[in-house]
């Protein structure tokens, strides 16, 4: 019986670790929407009607920055809120 | 929110959850998750056109964080993928072109159809059958045990003495994959492979990570946790592809595949970690209702004239 808590404690601090990870994340996109995206709005459709070569390009070049510097957000997150473990 | 390249309305949270949801999806099972993004995306109003290039460019950033993911658990052959990549396009653009003629000829939406039901239906049920055997085989080996089992990524299947026939098949020139734990194969098979995978990406849309996946289990040999991460990095190479032509064309609204992805990102990395929870029978057991769902879609599709 001894052995069963640690694991409840560790799901508990999981779980809890994961929801404030979430919040602070939500905070953190939401902060990214109005900012970044408003800025850029304007840009792309310009490229997307006038010089759609260069769009597809920015598309390619946006989607994967966005994703790297996501993951890096998450991972810091991740590592911070657990005390240096990633999982 | 107001998306001026598709001039459409799309509440931010709805593609932040359908993002999430995706992300998992792709993260555990090394799909693109295009099932489910396109019906998701038409079902808000947007334009099929936009749906299907907008949906390519999502999976782009999702696999990347997918990809980074698994890589860091060990996950990925990047010598694997990078070959793979080549034959994917290759068959993407014989697929699409299939579709043209099929086009010409008049009964493009029967025929595709009625193969993508049948393979949808044929790859659950042999996965179905596979992994059961499989897990019921160890069971029989491994009596249950006090002491939990650690999941390790070393893979057993009930098909791998056609695999390991497969790999002994000496067509030059011939490769060995160190980081899957392949010795030995040819290299016409992995690009025949991925030529498969791209030409029902071309033949039925999305990346058919559904049919690629379970091919590099069961014909290539490969890990299935090598699988899922492989394939994930190689829908990075591929879908990019995608995304440029179908920019080109301008069916993508960059903006909508970036907010889907803020809440892929996330999802991914649960996807991805939760991996490593599972031994490769059950990921491939968990796998069986994807292709049923794509079955469904287009039984529905069918049935109905609405393309979802």
């Amino acid at each position: 019986m001894a052995a069963a808590s640690p694991t409840k404690k560790d799901r508990s601090s999981t779980l809890r670790a994961f929801l404030v990870e979430l919040a602070l994340y939500a905070v953190f996109v939401t902060g990214y929407f109005f900012l970044v995206l408003h800025f850029l709005s304007d840009w792309l459709q310009d490229l997307h009607l006038y010089h759609v070569k260069l769009y597809a390009l920015a598309a390619i070049l946006l989607i994967i920055g966005q994703a790297v510097l996501l993951e890096n957000v998450t991972t810091w997150l991740l590592r911070f809120l657990r005390g240096g473990r990633s999982e | 929110m107001f998306f001026p390249i598709s001039n459409s309305h799309i509440s931010p949270v709805y593609l932040a959850v359908i993002g999430f949801f995706i992300g998992v999806l792709g993260g555990f099972f090394g799909v693109g998750g295009s099932f489910i993004a396109g019906p998701a995306l038409r079902a808000v109003g947007l334009d099929w056109n936009f749906a299907v290039g907008t949906d390519l460019a999502h999976i782009v950033g999702k696999s990347v964080v997918a990809a980074k993911r698994h890589r860091a658990l060990g996950n990925v052959d990047l010598k694997l993928g990078l070959i793979m990549a080549i034959g994917t396009m290759g068959g993407a653009e014989v697929g699409a072109q299939l579709i043209q003629m099929l086009k010409r000829a008049g009964n493009v939406n029967f025929v595709v159809s009625i193969v993508s039901i049948a393979i949808y239906v044929s790859i659950s049920s042999f996965m179905i059958w596979e992994a059961w055997r499989t897990l019921q085989y160890q069971k029989k080996r491994r009596p249950r045990a006090k002491v939990p089992v650690i999941v390790t990524k070393d893979d057993e299947s009930s098909f791998s003495h056609r695999t390991a026939a497969i790999q002994r098949l000496k067509l030059w020139p011939m490769i060995s994959l160190p980081a899957s734990g392949v010795k030995a194969i040819s290299l016409w098979i992995i690009i025949l492979v991925s030529f498969i995978g791209g030409l029902f990406s071309g033949f039925l849309g999305g990346g058919a990570g559904y049919i690629r996946m379970p091919m590099l289990v069961y014909v290539l040999g490969i890990p299935t946790h090598l699988a899922v991460g492989t394939d994930l990095f190689e829908i990075i190479i591929s879908a990019s592809y995608g995304t440029f032509s179908h920019a080109i064309k301008g069916n993508v609204d960059i903006l909508i595949a970036l907010v889907m992805n803020t809440g892929g990102a996330i999802g991914a990395q649960i996807g991805a970690i939760s991996t490593q929870y599972f031994t490769g029978p059950k990921i491939r057991l968990a796998f069986v209702p994807l292709p049923l769902i794509g079955a469904a879609i287009v039984i529905y599709t069918l049935m109905t004239g609405h393309k979802l």
